[in-house]
């Protein structure tokens, strides 16, 4: 057995719900009562922490992960074998410096990653809830973090930090609980999901429903996966994430010959960049279920931070007191910088503390995820500015 | 920090809340924070200054004074800044009724076009004058909106401005002793600074 098969058996078991991973939880046995009207009890919240909390209980950094993102920020995934999806930011010295903070990072809810989402056994039946889950909301998601910073007895967190859909959630903590956010991050994300946005998640949705191992989302009542469907969501996803210049520099127009006749390749070649997107989809597949996925893209459509206001963007943040920094990059076509430009504008009639920068970046949406030093100093900067003034000791922890 | 930044920080009152609109590298609204204890925020248009702002943990915001002050609500700030730049902006009327708006001061500065060695080199030269202070030529400058120290004082008449303080400086931003007469300080004074109010 080679160790890719190995690798895929562990995967196929914990698509199929019988997880061979255990991932440090919290079990909330009063559950979590969702915007929807349904409760969602128990509530587990799988998370990560890292560094110390402080005796007062006020350098604790919360992390908001993105769509396909997980509560491993700074460590080895145990399912994928591959470092912290944000080791580059969160660490000892780094720009998220566990030395002087404690960070806290959940998977979502909804997630696939320990978190009640649906791949959880359902108490009320003994299975899962695959594609019975119910609809969850931005407002959800972060409700489920409250929960979680409440039973590690954190009052008022120093700092939420969040990009792309990790910025929605930043933003729905200072539109939501303010009181409780000193400083925020909201990075490469706007205060709502685009139609173009909202049109891309239908094209992977579609995927999806299209493959005939979906099963009306009961795939796992059939020892099924719809892989291929999730494979080509992720596929087209990928795309959004990168920028044209970043495809051009990294593949250009470059062709592999087929060794040996294989399907894979149209006329007996395969450009580079499809090769470079099927080993993005093939390997989503093994990591991420799809009914999480299609629970999370949903509420991910849904947030509108001015819906409950008529549109007004600005009255989420009236009385706001948390620090805020903006973060867009400027060749991000998915969140482009006039959508933070957007929130700026908005941030600044509800009378916010808000900086806002663009940071020069040709690798698209990703680029708040790769090596980029003006970000990397922004990053520390802001939350060396915030906690001048929360008052923290430099060095504590 | 320059001596024109120095004076404009003597003019603002400790405690009070400041725009710095274009706050450039953040020297000033750093030294309002450190100093005077005021709550104080910029705008500024070269991402490079936002960024190394931002990277410093002072707040600013990518922006500019014709776009972005109209976001702000009435009254948020008790003084607002705009240093050299007045002239330089695509509507200075709006932009200082703005100012005036969101801000119960402002703090403006602009080189004056009405300096001697300007007026000299016109007349002698009949071309565009060419000074330490407007030291880029016409179809490069940044400046299009030139005026004198008198010409800012007509326009804050006509828009029932209180002037509260004013003062001519010179390039190396020292106090020039004009302070009594404006003809002579429009005549002497290389820059000015004025400290306004609504009425």
């Amino acid at each position: 057995m080679s160790s890719d098969d190995k690798k895929e058996r562990a995967i196929s078991d914990a698509g199929l719900g019988a997880s061979v991973f255990t991932h440090k939880m919290v079990r909330l046995e009063d559950g979590l009562l969702l915007e929807c009207g349904d409760n969602l009890a128990p509530l587990d919240v799988a998370y990560c922490t890292y560094g110390t909390l402080s005796p007062a209980r006020d350098n604790a950094i919360f992390i908001c992960h993105a769509l396909t993102g997980d509560q491993y920020v700074a460590e080895q995934n145990p399912l994928t074998g591959k470092p912290g999806w944000w080791a580059r930011m969160v660490g000892p010295g780094k720009p998220i410096d566990t030395d002087r903070f404690f960070v806290i990072c959940s998977n979502v809810l909804g997630g696939c990653l320990g978190t009640t989402g649906p791949t959880s056994v359902r108490e009320e039946t003994g299975a899962a809830w695959d594609s019975d889950f119910p609809q969850i909301t931005m407002k959800d998601i972060v409700a489920a973090q409250v929960k979680l910073i409440d039973h590690l007895g954190i009052g008022r967190l120093f700092a939420v930090v969040g990009g792309s859909m990790g910025g929605m959630q930043a933003l729905t903590w200072i539109a939501h609980h303010s009181e409780r956010v000193f400083a925020a991050m909201p990075i490469a994300t706007s205060p709502y999901h685009s139609a173009q946005n909202i049109a891309f998640n239908e094209v992977s949705r579609q995927a999806i429903f299209a493959d005939p191992e979906w099963h009306k989302g009961r795939y796992r009542d059939y020892g099924a996966i719809p892989a291929r469907g999730l494979g080509v969501a992720r596929m087209m996803a990928h795309i959004t994430y990168l920028s044209e210049d970043a495809l051009n520099r990294k593949f250009g127009r470059r062709v592999r010959k087929a060794g040996v006749s294989s399907d894979a390749f149209l006329f007996g070649e395969m450009f580079e960049v499809e090769s470079y997107l099927r080993h993005q989809g093939s390997t989503f597949v093994r990591r991420f279920d799809a009914n999480s996925y299609l629970t999370i893209t949903r509420a991910m459509d849904y947030f509108d931070l001015s819906a409950d206001h008529d549109g007004d963007l600005s009255a989420p943040f009236q009385n706001c007191l948390t620090r805020i920094c903006v973060v867009s990059f400027s060749s991000d076509w998915l969140f482009p910088t006039t959508q933070s430009r957007t929130l700026v504008r908005a941030l600044s009639r509800a009378g916010a503390n808000v900086s806002f920068v663009e940071i020069e970046s040709d690798r698209g949406h990703d680029a708040f995820l790769l090596d980029e030093p003006e970000f990397d100093r922004t990053v520390r900067g802001f939350l060396d500015g915030a906690a001048e003034h929360a008052g923290l000791r430099r060095g504590q922890g | 920090m320059r001596v024109d930044q120095q004076l404009i920080a003597e003019m603002i009152t400790p405690g009070s809340r400041i725009l710095d609109v274009g706050s450039g590298d953040g020297t000033l609204i750093d030294y309002l924070y450190r100093t005077r204890k005021c709550d104080a925020r910029g705008i500024e248009l070269d991402m490079q200054s936002v960024t190394q702002s931002v990277a410093h943990g002072l707040p600013v915001v990518h922006g500019d004074a014709d776009h972005d002050l109209a976001h702000y609500p009435d009254d948020t700030f008790d003084f607002v800044v705009l240093q050299r730049t007045l002239q330089a902006v695509e509507r200075p009327q709006e932009v200082l009724r703005q100012m005036l708006r969101i801000g119960r001061h402002a703090i403006v500065s602009f080189p004056n076009f009405g300096h001697w060695r300007l007026r000299l080199q016109l007349l002698t030269t009949g071309r565009m004058p060419m000074t330490p202070v407007w030291s880029t030529p016409w179809h490069q400058t940044p400046n299009i909106h030139p005026c004198t120290i008198r010409d800012f004082v007509a326009l804050c008449e006509e828009e029932h401005y209180t002037i509260r303080q004013w003062l001519a400086i010179d390039e190396d931003g020292a106090k020039a002793p004009w302070r009594r007469s404006v003809r002579w300080a429009n005549l002497f004074g290389e820059q000015a600074l004025f400290l306004l109010s609504r009425q």
